[in-house]
């Protein structure tokens, strides 16, 4: 008996040692191990063994099947390892090759640029309030302090409608209808398309974007201005970014001041893009004039506030150095793209 | 507005600073300076020289060999100018040195023209002999200077000395933005004020002393203001035995470097005064005003009237004009009349500084067509207080000038004075407007520094006239901040009650509408929001569309730009045409932007601006790829229900096949569809392409970010796939329709999986099939269940005529 199995065994091991594939140790398995296989049909004939010898052969029996089932398995784990090492090396692909992109859309720059500048502000605790692009004179001057005759009007060549009714020639109005509102304070900005009487060139359009800023409560100082407007150009061009406030005249702020930013392509040093001077003039700004309050219905003397308004499309120029305003109204997909 | 330097330092005897330093400090106390040119940028080594010796080049006709003393040396220099003769002193460029261009007229050179030693023709020249071209000037600036030659110096200029001060060319001129409300700083003395205040310096204006003769001025001419509300103030002078002739060479110079071309004394005079006071004046010849009379009233109807550059120019009773005892003699604040000007046989002057009403200017030089450096200085609106004293300056200097002989007193037609406007003053309170800790000492000695008065007893500041932008004390905080340096304001953040930054509905909304947009991959594009009334013809609309009741703009900048769009879709289809042209393959564009519709027309009040989120492309996709793109965004926003398409939207600019009302809830919310082949040829578009408008407010309205969740089917679902025929004409739509109303609470989805048209479907039929699954939340379904609902299905389907296939 104990001949037997071990012939068995080393059958078992020459057969496993033959096989190449895992099929092959699959039949070896069935063959030695399975229900009609070699020992178990030793198993069963173990009726034939004397009673005391049983325990004995069975022992020997499970010795024989556990080192070949021990082999089976080792042998096949190699054999799928080599197998699985043959599929990666035949697997290799050149990962230079292109992509497969989903066809992606992009946001016009003037969106992103509004969306910057808008998460800007409304972390800073600013709601975004919008306001009709056709107008009544009444907002769009008369309740910014600019009176009828006011040479500003002119400046600015609005679009009648009527004699009351423009487009917007700015986005302050929305400030004069806030305050009216009369929720205190206020912190709010306001993107929005306004117009003006330009002829379309590189660097002029009848119709672009503007942010209004405006915040009003008790205590507001131009030094609360400054430093609002000095975050908002570090947050949008740049930690390294310093301001300079020039003075400058708005009717409807007082005092009222340019903000010039250091060039963000030089830093500072002076260069083309900033012809030479090394700041870049990006907004005007102000302390709301007193006598806007009045005219919204809030107390100057009691609440003051500033207000700022910028350009979009200026700093999506700037930004992107996009040289030619035009662009930005052609809706050619290969400029959009870029964004 | 232009200043030189040199000007500015008149008033402003200690002022020691770079052109740069003066920039940058100017600019921050609100005198922008826009640029500066250095006028001898390009001149270097220019000396006074004296020809000597002139002999005939031996090789060439049209040179001479010059020998010209330049102080230290005597230097051989050919020339081919024709004007120079021995003994003249001219500007002589010494070898190594730098002139500003050629001879010829407007012929500057970036960087100048560098002078080196060389030979013409054989014969060495060691410089050169200047033009005022070559100098960088034109003989506009400098009228002594010959036409096409050397500029011939003085006799008694000193040999060697250095042309470039000689001639007042190692100047400066600025050029400023100002503001509106600083009508003072369209003036020398104006700027020059602002410079001494930011320089800490001691501003000297010119003292005005008295002027005139024995004789009264009310004996030469009487002068009457009709319309007072149109001219405030009219001051006139007489100047009598004028000598006409040049001015003097530093008014000449001053004047040339602002760009004013010297004439003679007397119109340098009144262009002289007008730069260093601000004050627009004219002179006429008094022996042709008609009974020495002037009276200042509006223009008669129909008034024709030609001014001094001799055109004929139409009036009507807006504009303000100036009259003798029969006839206009001038425009008033625009232009004088041909009739009255000053000739060179003048004898006896009217000298007039008057203070017009800007506004009115404005206008009437907007009607005339005709805008002068005095309407442009008057439309700002002048202080009539300074009119005397700019009429007295320049009496002053006709006197100094030795131009003639000023007549005694003034004629002062002053209606009602403008007086200084009082301010209240409280440092505490301009400090706290500024955010700022400054003493009221240091803000009333800024005050004093631009001539404002402090008046101890009433605490004001009184504003003098010129300055007609102080009127409260936000107005003084400017002033104070100004000087104080906006630099040296601190920086701080706004204190108080916390608010909370927000987007609000509607703009998130439109978030959604442009991430879904742009995960389809359209990109965005924006169209301006004017348009030509011809896009309703392009889109083929009806005569009586609806769409074509659109708001016009009185003043467009053509007709292309004229009336406000009532549609959103011309833009699209233009920038589709773009890109098409431009033969850019698959392009997907999207566009947020307002239509504009009238309540009534004309426009009595606002009107309707309503939000439009339009989808456009050809190239890769379909109808329903589109229709795709509409349904996501509906779902990201919120609008759960499902949508029916009505296929009769009436669109003359869609597919008649092709087009469908997008209907939500009820409402039409938008529609889409193939643009219509005629269409696309008229813009342009040579492929197939697909539209969506959906109208943003019906969206909003019904849109919501609340989302709840519904649990993980666990028990088993179970599917019936039903395969049918029908007449063509039957829209899936309808079938899914029966599939919703019949198929119970159990019903759970269905899916359309074949649609077939062709051989073995009968003629005018197509073959449809659906999967529909059914499932219970609570237990596993049973086939009673999934057959009652079933039955009811297929019942209504045989009802509406479709033919189920087993």
């Amino acid at each position: 008996m104990k001949e037997k199995l071990q012939s068995i065994k080393e059958e078992a091991i020459r057969q496993i040692e033959a096989s190449d594939v895992p099929e092959k140790l699959n039949e070896v398995r069935v063959k030695f191990l399975g229900k009609k296989g070699e020992l178990t049909a030793v198993l069963k004939a173990m009726k034939d063994v004397a009673p005391e010898e049983r325990p004995k052969v069975g022992q020997m029996v499970n010795e024989t099947r556990a080192a070949i089932e021990e082999l089976l398995e080792e042998t096949k784990k190699n054999m799928e390892r080599k197998i699985r090492e043959e599929r990666l090396k035949q697997e290799v692909i050149d990962v230079t090759l292109p992509s497969k992109k989903n066809m992606v859309g992009h946001s016009h720059p003037n969106t992103i640029a509004q969306e910057e500048v808008e998460r800007i502000f409304i972390g800073m605790g600013y709601e975004v309030v919008e306001g009709p692009e056709i107008e009544y004179d009444l907002y769009n001057f008369e309740k910014l302090n600019i009176p009828a005759d006011h040479p500003a009007k002119d400046e600015q060549d609005t679009f009648y409608i009527n004699k009351d009714i423009v487009l917007r020639t700015q986005t302050s109005p929305v400030q004069a209808r806030v305050m009216e509102e009369g929720r205190l304070p206020i912190r709010m900005i306001s993107p929005g398309r306004v117009f003006r009487s330009d002829e379309v060139d590189a660097t002029h359009s009848p119709s672009f974007y503007q942010i209004e800023g405006l915040v009003v409560d008790k205590k507001i100082s131009f030094a609360d201005l400054k430093g609002t407007l000095e975050v908002f150009a570090k947050e949008l061009f740049g930690p390294e970014t310093k301001t300079k406030f020039r003075p400058h005249h708005f009717p409807f702020t007082e005092p009222s001041a340019e903000m010039d930013v250091t060039c963000f392509k030089c830093g500072g040093k002076g260069c083309r893009f900033c012809k030479g001077s090394g700041w870049i003039e990006i907004l005007g700004c102000g302390m709301v004039h007193p006598h806007v309050f009045e005219m919204c219905g809030i107390d100057p003397e009691e609440y003051t506030g500033f207000a700022f308004g910028v350009g979009l499309e200026r700093i999506a120029l700037l930004k992107y150095e996009i040289d030619d305003m035009r662009l930005l109204y052609e809706n050619d997909i290969r400029f959009l793209k870029q964004f | 507005m232009n200043t030189s330097l040199s000007w500015i330092k008149a008033y402003v005897p200690d002022l020691d600073v770079t052109a740069q330093e003066y920039t940058d400090a100017m600019t921050l106390s609100g005198t922008k300076v826009e640029n500066y040119e250095e006028l001898d940028a390009d001149l270097d080594k220019i000396v006074v020289g004296q020809i000597d010796k002139i002999e005939k080049h031996p090789d060439a006709d049209k040179l001479i060999v010059c020998q010209v003393n330049v102080g230290t040396e005597s230097i051989q220099i050919v020339t081919g100018a024709p004007n120079v003769k021995e003994g003249d002193k001219v500007p002589v460029v010494l070898a190594g040195g730098r002139v500003a261009g050629g001879h010829e007229p407007g012929s500057r050179v970036a960087g100048g023209i560098k002078i080196k030693k060389g030979k013409l023709r054989g014969i060495e020249s060691n410089g050169m002999m200047c033009s005022i071209e070559e100098l960088g000037s034109s003989r506009d600036m400098y009228p002594d200077a010959p036409e096409n030659g050397i500029y011939i110096l003085p006799q008694d200029t000193e040999v060697g000395a250095d042309v470039v001060k000689l001639l007042g060319l190692d100047d400066v001129v600025f050029e400023y933005e100002i503001t509106s409300n600083r009508v003072d700083c369209y003036s020398v003395v104006g700027i020059a004020r602002e410079a001494a205040a930011t320089f800490r310096k001691t501003f000297c204006p010119p003292q005005v002393t008295p002027t005139g003769n024995d004789e009264d001025v009310n004996d030469y001419i009487k002068v009457t203001v009709k319309d007072t509300d149109l001219c405030p103030r009219y001051c006139a002078r007489v100047v009598k035995n004028i000598k006409i002739g040049p001015s003097p060479k530093w008014m000449q110079r001053r004047l040339a470097s602002v760009g004013i071309r010297p004439i003679n004394n007397l119109v340098d005079i009144t262009n002289y005064v007008m730069e260093e006071y601000g004050q627009p004046m004219h002179a006429y010849d008094l022996d042709t005003i008609a009974g020495h009379e002037i009276i200042v009233k509006r223009a008669e109807e129909g008034e024709k009237f030609t001014t001094l550059d001799g055109q004929e120019r139409q009036m009507d009773p807006s504009v303000l004009m100036i009259c003798d005892g029969e006839k206009s003699v001038g425009i008033a604040g625009i232009m004088g009349g041909e009739n009255s000007m000053i000739t060179d046989d003048v004898k006896t002057m009217l000298f007039e500084a008057a203070c017009f009403d800007g506004t009115n200017i404005r206008k009437s030089s907007k009607k005339v067509g005709l805008r002068t450096d005095a309407s442009g200085k008057f439309e700002k609106g002048l202080d009539p207080n300074n009119a005397q004293a700019a009429i007295d300056r320049a009496c002053q200097l006709v006197e100094e000038l030795g131009a003639g002989e000023v007549v005694g007193g003034m004629v002062d037609v002053y209606g009602k004075k403008k007086e200084p406007v009082r301010v209240p003053f409280d440092a505490d309170e301009i400090n706290a407007l500024l955010g700022t800790d400054i003493s009221r000492e240091d803000m009333l000695s800024y005050f004093r520094m631009i001539d404002l008065e402090y008046d101890e007893k009433t605490n004001e500041v009184i504003a003098p006239t010129f300055r007609h932008d102080l009127f409260r004390l936000a107005d003084l905080a400017e002033e104070v901040a100004r000087f104080y340096g906006y630099d040296n304001i601190p920086t701080t953040l706004p204190k108080g009650e916390a608010t909370t930054g927000k987007l609000s509905f509607k703009l998130r909304i439109e978030e959604v509408a442009r991430s879904v947009a742009e995960y389809c991959g359209f990109s965005q594009g924006m169209n301006y929001s004017f348009e030509s009334p011809k896009v309703f013809d392009k889109l083929l609309l009806p005569a009586d569309a609806p769409e074509r009741r659109a708001i016009s703009i009185m003043n467009p900048l053509g007709e292309d730009y004229s009336i406000m769009r009532t549609l959103s879709l011309n833009g699209m289809l233009t920038s589709l045409a773009t890109n098409y042209n431009r033969r850019n393959k698959n392009v997907r564009l999207y566009e947020l932007g307002n239509i504009y519709l009238p309540k009534e027309l004309p426009l009595t009040e606002l009107p309707e601006e309503r939000m439009q989120f339009t989808l456009g492309m050809y190239g890769e996709g379909d109808f329903f790829s589109m229709k795709g793109v509409v349904e996501e965004f509906l779902e990201k926003a919120g609008l759960n229900q499902k949508e029916v398409y009505d296929p009769k939207a009436g669109k003359t600019f869609l597919h008649p096949g092709r087009q469908a009302n997008i209907i939500y809830d009820g409402a039409v919310i938008g529609y889409l569809g193939e643009v219509h082949p005629d269409v696309a040829d008229i813009y342009g578009i040579g492929e197939r392409a697909y539209v969506a408008v959906i109208d943003m407010p019906e969206v909003v309205s019904r849109a919501n970010f609340d989302r709840k969740y519904e649990g993980i089917a666990r028990f088993p679902a179970v599917t019936r796939d039903i395969s049918m025929v029908m007449p063509k004409e039957i829209m899936v739509g309808q079938v899914e329709k029966v599939i919703e109303d019949k198929g119970g609470q159990y019903l759970e989805s269905y899916a359309l999986f074949d649609l077939y048209e062709g051989a073995q479907i009968k003629e005018g039929h197509k073959s449809v099939a659906y999967s529909i699954v059914f499932r219970a939340k609570d237990r596993t379904l049973e086939e009673a269940d999934v057959s009652k609902a079933m039955d009811a299905i297929l019942g209504a389907l045989e009802e509406m005529g479709i033919e189920l296939r087993k």
